[in-house]
């Protein structure tokens, strides 16, 4: 931080302490971090802008819940064949479109510890739907850290434990449901978070780059190369996003790996979300581009990159950090759209889209409509990232009112 | 005023120009030349490939010349209003095109509508009564709007309707009037079906309007002009109306250059779920059928019209607020 910040710092760090103060009397703190938080009020006259921001982030809980279940979810997707039960590509004929399984504690009026019945598929003689019913002559227990399928964890270490599940061969655990083939849901979704919290989070990064970069050279030059990204960034504004992303990627070939997609997928959505971010930067370069600290280290003979990356990026990576957050969902929803048109990530990769993609018509949903629990991912990641978003944009700024 | 008028105007063809040449990139992009896509379509139809109807089709292309000359073939022949010929329909596009992109707008205007409506109060109220029950509600229901993308809105709609009130919500018209030529009847009909879209599009743009109305008028709310304002013994609801909320006004206004590209991108996923007769299922069918003369004139008119609504609706903002007409006559 510039002594300039600093100063400011200090200031503002004075009111915010005695605002606080008054409703809450140091002696008397019904909450567990009261002490420490008190301790660290009266340090506030030391208080980087970075210790400032963290607690003011702390404050906002909604943050902190989107934060925790945005931790757990990459963790899930992380841990995936681990957390599922079953092998996300297995079919199993005997098990299509069958409905969640209930998870039972009592048989005959008896604690039997958690237990699932196997299903039953029967034809109705009218309808011709296949009906389920559980056959109740053999309780199987759900048991922990089962042998199962192998699979290779985080891609590198060959393992067959699986945290819970029947053990029994035969007879699955689908706490989702299963599909159209008989694949178990959960696991499919859970697989596909892979796809799905990844993209937005490389997409980000890519988008970050050409922000700071192009957003950068706009602001900090200004004049004509000002003007040429306003353009640009307009043109892309105008364009609806979603026939743009279409067209793109209608044109990467079919027979692509998924790896090779999942790329071409990101930078096309990278294409349009740079622009958000260069806005932000560019308007932040123009602010302090005449600031006095700015213009300190220019008389100081500093030369051009070092200004921006030594004394000007630092003093505003924190907005950008929260524009960065609030991108994510976007990049997350288009991802899915994409793949539920069938222009995204195709069939054999697994991705949140992917999976939607089944659940397309109502006749399918009124049969199977654990078929959208994948949507409901989709909506609770989303959540998560905004909530946060706002929590690290409320806190980006430490030292406004 | 006319001078901004006209740079405003010069700007947006400069990037009605671009445009132009991004939907003809994205024209050009599948592998292989325009004329691959119709030989294959003309094969599958049975007509006996010759040498004779490469070159021709060639020549009628203009796919003997360098990429400039065919944009400058395609773009010329696009502003005459001759979009090239659909090879999957075998139609020309124009024909293909027009009611569809009709529709499309007719729903984007009413979700405007919609988001306009309800935005409004539920905005003001969740300022003037911050912190209260119904702010917190709205808030809640704002933040699951903005998360929630608009097909699973519309997925669930559909299920719900269908599985607890027995209706089959899809597509635009009930069957006597699909094919029926336009009518007072008829029109009456489309309203009947149009709630829904609107609803599923409205929903996420409502959602951030509120959002935006209600910080900018808490903001408002805090000056000095209401104070004094309210000491001269105004009743609260002509004080609020009369000032604070029309300076709070503007984002309804000023929003719908970002508002309307989403909702034409919303429409367009919507429509696929709910079968709507628009531009959406038309532009996924050419583009994974890989038609790009459709496709690309697709894009490219939705664009525009995006853009001169943006224009619209900055016209209407400079003419609304004195400030931002002061603003542009000095600059």
């Amino acid at each position: 931080m510039t002594a300039n910040g600093g100063a400011t710092g200090t200031e503002a760090g004075h009111e915010v302490r005695l605002r606080i103060r008054r409703p809450f009397p140091p002696a008397v703190s019904p909450l567990p971090e009261g002490g420490r938080d008190e301790a660290a009020e009266n340090r506030d006259d030391f208080s980087s802008q970075w210790q400032l921001m963290r607690r003011r982030f702390l404050k906002h809980r909604l943050a902190i819940i989107g934060s925790v279940v945005l931790l757990l979810m990459y963790l899930a997707a992380l841990f995936a064949p681990f957390l599922s039960p079953h092998d996300p590509t297995q079919r199993n004929v005997a098990y299509r479109e069958a409905p969640p399984q209930r998870v039972r504690l009592f048989a005959d009026g008896r604690l039997r510890g958690p237990f699932v019945y196997a299903l039953i598929g029967e034809k109705d003689r009218e309808t011709y739907k296949t009906v389920y019913r559980a056959d109740r002559s053999r309780a199987y227990p759900i048991r922990l850290f089962v042998q199962g399928h192998s699979y290779r964890l985080f891609g590198l270490v060959p393992m067959k434990v699986h945290l819970f599940g029947t053990g029994v061969e035969d007879v699955p655990v689908h706490l989702f449901g299963a599909d159209a083939l008989g694949r178990d849901v959960l696991a499919r979704t859970l697989h596909g978070a892979q796809i799905s919290l990844s993209i937005g989070l490389v997409g980000v990064a890519i988008s970050f780059f050409l922000g700071i970069l192009i957003g950068g050279v706009a602001g900090y030059f200004g004049g004509t190369a000002d003007e040429v990204v306003n353009r640009l960034i307009d043109l892309l504004i105008s364009i609806p996003s979603l026939p743009l992303w279409m067209g793109l990627s209608a044109a990467l070939p079919r027979g692509w790996p998924v790896a090779q997609t999942y790329l071409a997928i990101t930078i096309i959505l990278s294409l349009l979300g740079w622009t958000t971010l260069a806005r932000v930067v560019r308007g932040k370069f123009l602010a302090l581009r005449e600031s006095d600290f700015v213009v300190a280290a220019r008389i100081g003979g500093r030369r051009d990159l070092p200004i921006i990356f030594i004394h000007m990026v630092p003093s505003f990576l924190s907005h950008i950090i929260a524009a960065l957050t609030l991108t994510i969902p976007g990049m997350i929803l288009a991802e899915t759209s994409l793949s539920f048109l069938g222009l995204g990530m195709q069939a054999p990769a697994i991705s949140w889209g992917v999976l939607l993609k089944a659940a397309q018509n109502v006749h399918t949903l009124a049969l199977a409509p654990w078929l959208m629990i994948p949507g409901l991912f989709v909506i609770v990641t989303v959540l998560a990232f905004n909530f946060v978003g706002d929590g690290l944009r409320d806190a980006a700024d430490p030292y406004a009112n | 005023m006319i001078r901004w008028l006209t740079r405003r105007v010069i700007n947006m063809l400069i990037v009605l120009w671009l445009i132009s040449v991004v939907s003809f990139i994205i024209i050009q992009l599948p592998p292989g030349d325009l004329l691959t896509a119709t030989l294959i379509a003309l094969e599958q139809r049975g007509v006996e490939i010759t040498d004779d109807l490469v070159d021709d089709l060639r020549r009628q292309y203009g796919l003997d010349k360098p990429p400039v000359l065919q944009y400058v073939h395609w773009i010329s022949r696009f502003v005459q209003g001759d979009m090239g010929r659909s090879f999957v329909w075998n139609a020309p596009v124009n024909e293909l095109v027009g009611e569809r992109i009709a529709l499309t707008f007719v729903i984007a205007l009413s979700s405007l509508l919609f988001v306009w409506i309800v935005a409004f109060p539920v905005g003001i109220y969740s300022a003037v009564r911050q912190y209260s029950w119904g702010d917190h509600t709205a808030t809640f229901l704002s933040y699951i709007g903005l998360a929630t993308p608009n097909f699973l809105f519309a997925l669930i709609l559909m299920y719900v309707s269908f599985r607890y009130l027995g209706l089959d919500i899809g597509g635009m018209f009930s069957l006597e009037y699909r094919e029926a030529p336009w009518s007072f009847a008829k029109v009456l009909d489309l309203l009947a079906h149009l709630w829904i879209p609107t609803v599923v599009l409205g929903t996420a743009g409502t959602a951030g309007l509120v959002r935006i109305m209600r910080a900018n008028l808490l903001d408002e709310l805090r000056k000095q002009y209401v104070v004094t304002a309210r000491a001269k013994g105004l009743t609260e609801t002509t004080l609020i109306m009369k000032y604070p909320v029309r300076v709070a006004l503007n984002p309804f206004i000023s929003t719908v250059g970002w508002t309307l590209p989403t909702l034409i991108s919303g429409a367009t996923i919507t429509a696929i779920v709910l079968n709507l007769p628009t531009t959406g299922p038309f532009l996924v069918g050419s583009l994974l059928s890989q038609d790009m003369f459709l496709a690309g004139s697709f894009i490219m008119l939705l664009s525009i019209l995006t853009v001169v609504g943006t224009l619209l609706s900055d016209v209407l903002l400079v003419m609304l607020d004195p400030r931002i007409r002061y603003a542009k006559q000095a600059a």
